[in-house]
């Protein structure tokens, strides 16, 4: 404490200076912060419609329990309490002790930190286009692409469908179920190509002629303006070039393959005599990676999870680094000494030692993800916000949008409340000691 | 929010146009006129009107385009214009709730409307009951009423019963606009055969699926039913909605129909399913929203009007429903106070010449019967709009109309629901089912 002041006496006066200087943050504590924490509790024992709606009792926080998407919000903030502050300290941990070993710890620091200057809004709209499931688009599923595309490249027609029921799929190839026999003829007409999806060069498709010993075919876009006959080679379609062809026998052994012509046209020659199949090989259709639903119901609540961790590993990581730095290195010097490993001296002596700053960050942790909620209503599709629903997004979406039931978004904040408290406590109590 | 240089460009036309006419008009009747003129300025109304209003940017400078209309005719009222943005229901809410609400308002909500009006912060506009018969048909009116009593009037509406399609995509699969629905569904195929998928769905957004079912259960049933529908008379789980729902599901139910396929479709939001429709090359043909799209497609996309994109009417369904009927949405206007100048205010908001300033403007809809479709500054607008004044009867978007935590919450009640009846369409009955549990639950409180 400083020594009072010559001007400032002993006794009353002194404590009406000190209550001088502490009136107005006082009068706007109790403007901001204790009015609306009291009006808030009064307001969650009443109807929807302010005090019109009359007084309900605790009708409120029955509706709270009961409601299954405010259930799913407090079951999603469960779910962030548990996992949010786990990892962050933890990363955060093995960040800090990590960069204390390497060379550019600096910028790396810098890389790890640099979410934290970024708002959660905008980190929200970022990662949801990340995520989009379409790989063209996503960023997360492209990566999926180009690692499943290089194992399993996709075929020339992805989206192609028969154009009559005498074609069928066959565990991804398509069969023609028309028996064939030499100096037969297979049409297999294709549809749902968009043109420019057709394999350049293609033209005009042929009609087959029956040669005698042969199999002749065409492979065409069985499409043409209004639909066309399906089934018919007709003006107007054209052929798909280069697709592979198989011939099997009626064991179902492919006994020769043709790639298809200009003009859709292919053929078997020599061929002896008995029963055949003609389809289209699957490797033609394999469809692409068609990515992974990261903002669908189920994964949206992980989606949230890895976008929020991504931001505050940065903040754990530098207030970690800080504490290491603090510690006094003899410790560690003599645990060394003594023989211990690597791993004994981080598991026993840094840990423990860390063990105030890590609570820190633990404690922080726990308030910032009850209140979470710019991120959700930033990053979840509107399809799905429902699903990735926190506490208090449910509290905004109660009293702040339709249907305005200010009430039971009272008794949601009250909630809240309740359960920031005992986590706020013990942060108090924290200071206090360090004081 | 819709900033676009076409827009401009068409407003700055639009106001010399009008300029220029005014002109014309004013020299070849100056003589006649300015004997008129006198009398028509009324200077015995005099005081000043707070207006909080949802329209910003270019919206907001057609609006105050129109109370200037007004201030000239009566310069002794000072209307003050206000824009509160799409938030106008939070906005609205908080200010009743502070006593302090403002004397004129427009919401875009009709539900809220009735909210209010059961809460006893509106006052009724029975005085201009008159000069809102004799410009809008009673099916327009009747819109406005709550409780019997006229409380709301529509001025800025929007023709939600539109299908927007990509011209070359129709021509490539060689089909035309269809006028039914048995054409619709049957052009759907041959669309998809052609190699693009027939539907871009917004399903991320819950109220463009409301929508279709609303447009499609009135193509089916007319009217009266879907108002009975919609003030929850009929039940949810009533066989007409089993029969809309089947309907529905040829449309939503073929995922290798839909861009994206069923997830893709449930992650994509308004507007974002309209540049897929307008992309190079076309992720889909069509697009089944309201005239509101048009401004989505000037603005983000390069198509142009009519020859890139095009728009028909919802196609009838059952030969017994008024194929001609509108699902509408739009701004009401709606008065906190009773004052001569609010009286006056809102009598020429029901006119037709402050319809006109804003509809040369473009962007802008009016169900008042004594604005020609000529007024409307393109041929997308005019088809657009011009419909409905022709409009027999027109009914108000049913979840705008319901009960808010059954009719337009994110993620819940029917928004919720219908996403689900994406998700997996097989399941009528059980939609049903939760449907009517949901309206049961929000129209009890």
């Amino acid at each position: 404490m400083a020594p009072p002041g010559p001007a400032s006496g002993e006794g009353p006066s002194r404590y009406r200076t000190g209550a001088l200087f502490l009136l107005p943050a006082l009068v706007l504590l109790c403007v901001w912060l204790v009015y609306p924490t009291i009006y808030t509790i009064v307001r969650s024992f009443f109807g929807p419609s302010g005090y019109l709606g009359g007084w309900v009792g605790i009708d409120n926080y029955r509706t709270l329990f009961t409601t299954s998407t405010l259930v799913t919000a407090m079951k999603n903030s469960a779910i962030w309490v548990a996992v949010v502050p786990a990892f962050v300290a933890a990363i955060g941990l093995i960040f800090a002790v990590l960069i204390e070993r390497i060379r550019w710890s600096v910028a790396f620091k810098t890389v790890v930190f640099l979410p934290m200057a970024i708002s959660a809004f905008a980190t929200g709209v970022t990662w949801r286009i990340m995520y989009l499931q379409d790989p063209s688009q996503g960023a997360i599923n492209a990566l999926g692409r180009t690692v499943k595309d290089a194992v399993t490249p996709p075929g020339v027609l992805p989206s192609a469908v028969p154009s009559t029921g005498l074609l069928q799929p066959h565990g991804g190839a398509l069969i023609l179920k028309t028996p064939l026999h030499p100096g037969g003829v297979a049409l297999l007409g294709l549809t749902g190509i968009a043109p420019a999806d057709m394999p350049s060069g293609s033209r005009q498709a042929a009609q087959p002629i029956p040669k005698p010993g042969n199999i002749e075919g065409v492979v065409w876009r069985d499409f043409k303006p209004g639909g066309g006959k399906a089934g018919v080679v007709e003006q107007g379609e054209i052929g798909i070039r280069g697709v592979t062809v198989e011939l099997r026998d009626s064991s179902g052994t492919v006994v020769q393959s043709a790639k298809t012509e200009a003009n859709g046209a292919f053929d078997f020659t020599n061929v002896s005599a008995g029963t055949y199949n003609a389809g289209i090989g699957g490797a033609t259709f394999a469809k692409p990676f068609g990515g992974y639903s990261w903002l669908g119901p189920s994964l949206i609540t992980p989606a949230l999870l890895i976008a929020y961790i991504w931001i505050w590993a940065g903040f754990s990581m530098v207030v970690i680094a800080a504490g290491l730095a603090a510690m006094p290195r003899d410790v560690l010097e003599a645990a060394r000494t003594d023989g211990a490993s690597e791993w004994q001296v981080f598991r026993r002596v840094t840990v423990p030692l860390l063990a105030p700053v890590l609570s820190v960050v633990f404690i922080t942790m726990v308030i910032n993800v009850l209140k979470v909620f710019d991120i959700v209503i930033a990053l979840a599709p509107d399809s799905t916000v429902a699903n990735a629903s926190t506490i208090a997004l449910a509290m905004w979406r109660t009293a702040f949008s339709a249907p305005f039931d200010f009430g039971t978004g009272s008794a949601i904040a009250v909630f809240l409340f309740l359960l920031v408290i005992p986590v706020l406590a013990l942060n108090i109590r924290r200071f206090k000691r360090e004081i | 929010m819709r900033t676009d240089r076409k827009l401009v460009v068409r407003v700055v036309a639009g106001v010399a146009l009008a300029a220029a006419l005014a002109a014309v008009v004013a020299v070849s009747a100056s003589a006649s006129q300015a004997g008129a003129k006198k009398t028509m300025v009324n200077t015995s109304v005099s005081g000043s009107i707070s207006f909080w209003g949802i329209w910003a940017a270019q919206e907001q400078t057609a609006f105050e385009k129109v109370i200037k209309g007004f201030t000239n005719k009566f310069p002794n009222v000072k209307v003050t214009y206000t824009s509160k943005g799409n938030d106008m229901p939070t906005v609205l809410a908080t200010a009743i709730a502070g006593g302090n609400p403002p004397d004129v308002a427009d919401v875009a909500q009709p539900g809220l409307v009735k909210q209010f009006v059961q809460q006893h912060h509106l006052k009724p506009i029975t005085y201009a009951k008159k000069t809102i018969s004799k410009n809008f048909a009673p099916a327009w009116v009747k819109l406005g009423v709550v409780n019997k009593k006229l409380y709301a009037l529509l001025y800025k509406a929007s023709n939600k019963s539109t299908l927007w399609y990509n011209v070359h995509s129709f021509k490539q699969a060689g089909v035309k606009a269809p006028k039914k629905w048995s054409q619709l569904t049957k052009d759907a195929k041959t669309i998809k055969a052609s190699g693009t998928p027939a539907y871009s769905l917004c399903g991320s957004s819950g109220w463009t699926l409301t929508d279709l079912f609303e447009n499609i259960y009135l193509r089916t049933f007319g009217p009266a039913k879907y108002n009975k529908l919609s003030a929850h008379k009929i039940k949810w789980t009533d066989p007409s909605v089993t029969k809309a729902l089947k309907e529905m599901k040829q449309v939503v139910g073929n995922s290798s129909n839909l861009y994206g396929g069923t997830n893709g479709a449930l992650q994509t939001g308004y507007p974002q399913c309209v540049d897929y429709v307008y992309a190079t090359p076309p992720k889909a043909a069509m697009v089944i929203e309201a005239d509101f799209v048009a401004n989505e497609i000037l603005q983000a996309t390069k198509a142009k009007p009519v020859k890139d994109f095009n728009v028909v009417p919802f196609p009838a369904i059952t030969a017994g429903a008024d194929a001609s009927a509108i699902e509408t949405s739009g701004d009401e206007i709606i008065t906190f106070r009773n004052t001569p100048a609010i009286q006056a205010f809102v009598k020429y908001l029901a006119t037709a010449k402050a319809a006109e300033i804003w509809a040369k403007l473009g962007g802008f809809g009016t169900g008042n019967v004594h604005v020609p479709a000529s007024v409307y500054p393109d041929a997308i607008t005019r088809r657009t709009e011009a419909p409905l004044t022709k409009a027999k009867a027109a009914v108000f978007d049913m979840s705008d109309e319901q009960p808010a935590a059954f009719g337009s919450t994110t993620g819940q009640g029917e928004w919720g629901i219908f996403q689900k009846f994406l998700q997996n369409p097989s399941n009528i009955k059980s939609i049903q089912q939760q449907l009517e549990a949901s309206a049961k639950a929000a129209y009890k409180k």
